[in-house]
């Protein structure tokens, strides 16, 4: 059957207990009460402390065919799902879900546990690298399930991914469990972490610090710990940015974020008080600094800001521009030692960052959001996890959370990669829905979404700014004119992957390519 | 004088992915180089590049100027291809004397003949980049009428004078002024050499604003970066804008009441200062930063 | 136009494409191509390699290319140079039969 968005979506897939397709916005209502997880009792003088990871792997009770789960706040440094699936494999045991926050390139080494039979399915906010082209042609028989970040917390929460043992790296650890994100190797922010920690029936505290008791401050509190193992390394902190995350000196970066920090000191939502969130590629760093000029040139405040966060972020906090920082997660080292370091720089978890079935996200308190996408269409969907070849390459990330939630939601994007056009008639996969998209800012000038309910009044501010207005479609014909119009991709009648709307709906499946 | 040329960015002619779309970054005009940024071996694939580009980008008005080797090397072959591609300028590198001027107008004249383009459609621009030149700048300035203007290369100028660049720029005064003089008496462009450190925009600022006051038009860029810098040194600032919008309303007026003698607060307005008001505007209009009211 | 050695041009650069042509007697024009653009462009990348050497009389040619987004009129601009390089033409290009297909 069709969804809401006109995507077909089949009546039963692999891995999916109840197929409900993508209504809109905000019309899958919650139902029912939050899962739980197992009683417990640790008794004084019970020791939590294991000798080592196949120690914790029998001690957790993990079978065939459970649900395991990790965080990623070491991005490309991370050093434990590597470790923990080789002693999974090595005991035998086959059939693993791996839910995690989401996965990169340096995990490819799981495209032979999944050959292998160890793993069977995985659900994650993004894949890159080899796991993802494997993946994208293939692999696996249950597809992926992406989530985005809030999505992923409303979906433990609601006991649709019920997991069995989190294995949780931790910068730093007491010997009863109690962990945050300060430690030889440094990732700031737990914030999907804890969610976890709270949800699993099981949970492993894996740090390379082990430190005296009480260890503080408490971001994984020791009465969700059932076991803690020191090993010798959890991760690489210098590349918890990724290069992504570094200021850039490209100037088409530097126009689109001039373009886009124009738009926003011109949107009405620009006063004292107001707030935002970035993203962490380049056109998004420097947006915030050509941002930070005018505020200081019209004496203007944040009140806060919101997100993955970086150094740009916390100068502005620390220069008083912005007055409180939640971090859910923390994209460079600056950003991670900030929130140790300074009072208004606080970490969230993933539910109150972006999850839709609360009382209430931060997120619904954002006014601008700025996102980013691999390709845009004309009804404004955004594609955030598939190349243009039809191949995973990224991730959902906060996307779909934000632009719902926020009042005004600008995408980033040059109107073309290399030879690759950006806007299309149709993005290949959607993870957010057009009808989310305020404005299109590009190297090339803006595009206002006529079906914003917010259209008739963006148009007259922005055009009482000067801003140069585009239709999108004219847009998209400059891209094309370029570029030429892309072949049609091919794919199989097999779904690779599926695309789960924050509330648990399905927006899109993946197919795979056809070689 | 009414087209803008506050800047000119350079890009390599070899560079397949700065020319696909390099007018994006807001510059008057575009400087396809074919000469000291492409090694001898690469000259006849930049030229293709070149002269492909031109044939099928759509710079959207942009001013397209390319930069050709000497006639004493391919400039001959140059000048074929851009011409026949439809650029805007050519400009002749390391001009000496108003011969070089005329060669290069004749082989310029010969192409558009053989392909039936319109003599003299075919602007061309002269760097001066040597003392030489610099004493010759009226004669090469009036050389022929494909000018448009006449531009300071200073790395081969200072290079020829043994001294060296310096934050204050003293050692290009000389050249400067017998180019801007040269420019002005010849009524065309006088335009500025570039300035090489991209990270420091105070540099760039202080110097725009030096050849700013000496007369210049506009000036080289080679980053995108500079461009905002040196077009917003260019640009009339907001008093400016008004002052001369007072002085076209004031005159207007006198039309009106027939009145032979204007004034403007008490102050004689005369032929100079109209002149003047008249380019600023021009100027802001060109600029985005003043619209006419309908 | 004939080719009598091996001719290349271009770079890996981003946008742009490295062309290497060899003579190919008798053998007519076979394209080993490698994009990283293969899926949405390949097949407009072979007709623009093909369309250039037909139109500079290139009847035997094999190519090579390597990739990475270049537009068409990159692609033409290097396999013009390619071809010229391998035909040993390095002055008193024929401008006048170029233009007249190049638009």
């Amino acid at each position: 059957m069709k969804n809401a968005i006109g995507k077909e979506i089949p009546a039963a897939i692999a891995g999916i207990d109840k197929v409900l397709p993508y209504k809109g916005l905000f019309d899958a209502m919650p139902e029912g009460r939050i899962a739980g997880k197992t009683k417990k009792m640790v008794k004084p003088g019970d020791s939590k402390l294991l000798n080592s990871i196949e120690e914790a792997v029998e001690k957790s009770g993990l079978k065939d065919g459970m649900t395991i789960s990790f965080h990623h706040h070491f991005r490309g440094g991370d050093y434990i799902v590597n470790k923990v699936m080789d002693v999974i494999a090595a005991k035998g045991i086959k059939n693993i879900r791996i839910c995690s926050s989401s996965l990169n390139d340096v995990h490819a080494p799981l495209v032979d546990h999944i050959k292998n039979g160890v793993v069977a399915s995985i659900s994650s906010s993004g894949l890159r690298g080899k796991l993802a082209e494997a993946i994208s042609r293939g692999l696996m028989e249950i597809p992926v399930v992406i989530r985005s970040h809030g999505g992923r917390a409303r979906a433990i929460e609601a006991g649709e991914e019920h997991i069995d043992v989190a294995f949780l790296g931790a910068p730093s650890s007491d010997d009863y469990g109690n962990a945050n994100g300060y430690g030889k190797a440094v990732c700031g922010s737990l914030g999907y972490a804890m969610i976890d920690a709270k949800y699993a029936d099981t949970v492993v505290i894996l740090t390379d610090n082990l430190v005296d008791y009480p260890n503080t401050p408490v971001s994984i509190p020791q009465t969700d710990v059932d076991y803690v193992v020191l090993i010798d390394s959890i991760g690489d902190s210098s590349k918890i940015g990724g290069k992504e995350t570094r200021f850039t000196k490209n100037p088409r970066d530097l126009l689109i974020a001039e373009y886009c920090a124009k738009v926003i000191y011109n949107s009405p939502y620009f006063k004292n008080g107001f707030s935002f969130q970035t993203g962490s590629g380049g056109a998004s760093l420097a947006m915030s600094r050509f941002l930070r000029t005018e505020m200081e040139k019209q004496n203007i405040k944040a009140s806060f800001s919101l997100g993955g966060i970086t150094k740009p972020m916390v100068e502005m906090l620390k220069d008083g521009f912005i007055g409180k920082l939640f971090d859910v997660q923390s994209f460079d080292l600056i950003a991670a030692n900030s929130i140790r370091e300074n009072e208004n720089h606080y970490e969230i978890d993933a539910t109150y960052y972006a999850n839709t079935h609360t009382k209430g996200c931060i997120a619904n308190k954002l006014d601008v959001v700025v996102l980013s996408a691999l390709e845009i269409d004309t009804n404004f969907n955004i594609n955030v996890i598939t190349g243009s070849d039809g191949v995973i390459r990224g991730a959902s990330g906060g996307h779909s959370d934000t632009a719902a939630a926020a009042k005004l939601t600008i995408i980033t994007a040059p109107l073309i990669r290399g030879r690759i056009p950006t806007i299309v008639d149709n993005v290949l996969n959607i993870v957010t829905p057009g009808t989310n998209i305020d404005i299109l800012v590009t190297d090339r000038g803006v595009a206002l979404n006529r079906n914003s309910d917010k259209y008739e009044e963006i148009k007259t501010w922005i055009t009482k700014a000067g801003i140069k207005v585009f239709e999108i479609e004219e847009l998209r014909d400059l891209a094309y004119k370029m570029t030429g119009v892309p072949q049609k991709i091919e794919y199989t009648d097999k779904i690779v992957g599926v695309i789960e709307y924050r509330d648990g709906t399905i927006i899109d499946v993946i197919h795979e390519i056809k070689e | 004088m009414d087209k803008l040329r506050r800047t000119m960015m350079f890009v390599p002619g070899n560079n397949a992915g700065m020319l696909k779309d390099a007018h994006i970054y807001g510059a008057d005009s575009l400087m396809f180089d074919l000469e000291d940024s492409v090694s001898i071996h690469e000259k006849d694939t930049a030229r293709f590049l070149v002269y492909n580009a031109i044939k099928s980008v759509d710079y959207e008005g942009t001013e397209i100027v390319v930069r050709i080797n000497g006639m004493d090397t391919c400039g001959k072959e140059d000048i074929e291809a851009v011409i026949r591609a439809g650029v805007d300028v050519i400009r002749l590198p390391k001009t000496e004397t108003a011969a070089d001027v005329v060669e290069v107008d004749e082989a310029m004249t010969e192409v558009e003949k053989k392909i039936g383009k319109e003599v003299g459609s075919t602007l061309m621009m002269a760097a001066i980049e040597g003392p030489l030149g610099a004493i010759n700048a009226l004669s090469i300035a009036t050389a022929s009428k494909r000018l448009m203007g006449i531009a300071l290369g200073a790395e081969d100028y200072v290079r020829s004078m043994k001294t060296n660049r310096t934050p204050g720029g003293v050692e290009l005064l000389a050249a400067r002024s017998a180019i801007v003089m040269a420019a002005r008496a010849a009524g065309i462009y006088a335009l500025d050499t570039v300035f090489s450190n991209v990270d420091d925009e105070e540099g760039l600022r202080r110097e725009t604003q030096l050849i700013k006051d000496l007369g210049f038009d506009g000036k080289s860029v080679i980053n995108p970066r500079q461009i905002a810098v040196v077009n917003s040194i260019f640009n009339p600032t907001e008093k400016q804008i008004d002052d001369a919008l007072k002085i076209m309303k004031a005159i207007k007026e006198a039309e009106a009441k027939g009145s032979g003698v204007i004034a403007l607060n008490g102050k004689m307005i005369d032929k100079p200062v109209v002149a003047r008001a008249e380019r600023v505007i021009e100027i802001a209009k060109a600029s985005g930063l003043y619209r006419e009211e309908v | 136009m004939e080719l009598k050695k091996v001719g290349a041009a271009g770079t890996y650069e981003s946008s742009d494409i490295y062309v290497t042509l060899f003579p190919n007697e008798g053998n007519g024009i076979e394209i080993l191509l490698k994009s990283s653009v293969e899926k949405q462009f390949g097949t407009q990348i072979r007709k623009v390699i093909r369309e250039t050497l037909e139109k500079l009389g290139v009847k035997d040619a094999k190519v090579q290319a390597e990739d990475t987004g270049a537009l068409d009129c990159i692609i033409r601009a290097r396999v013009e140079t390619a071809a010229h390089r391998a035909a040993e033409i390095t002055e008193n290009f024929n401008w006048e039969e170029l233009d007249k297909w190049t638009n």
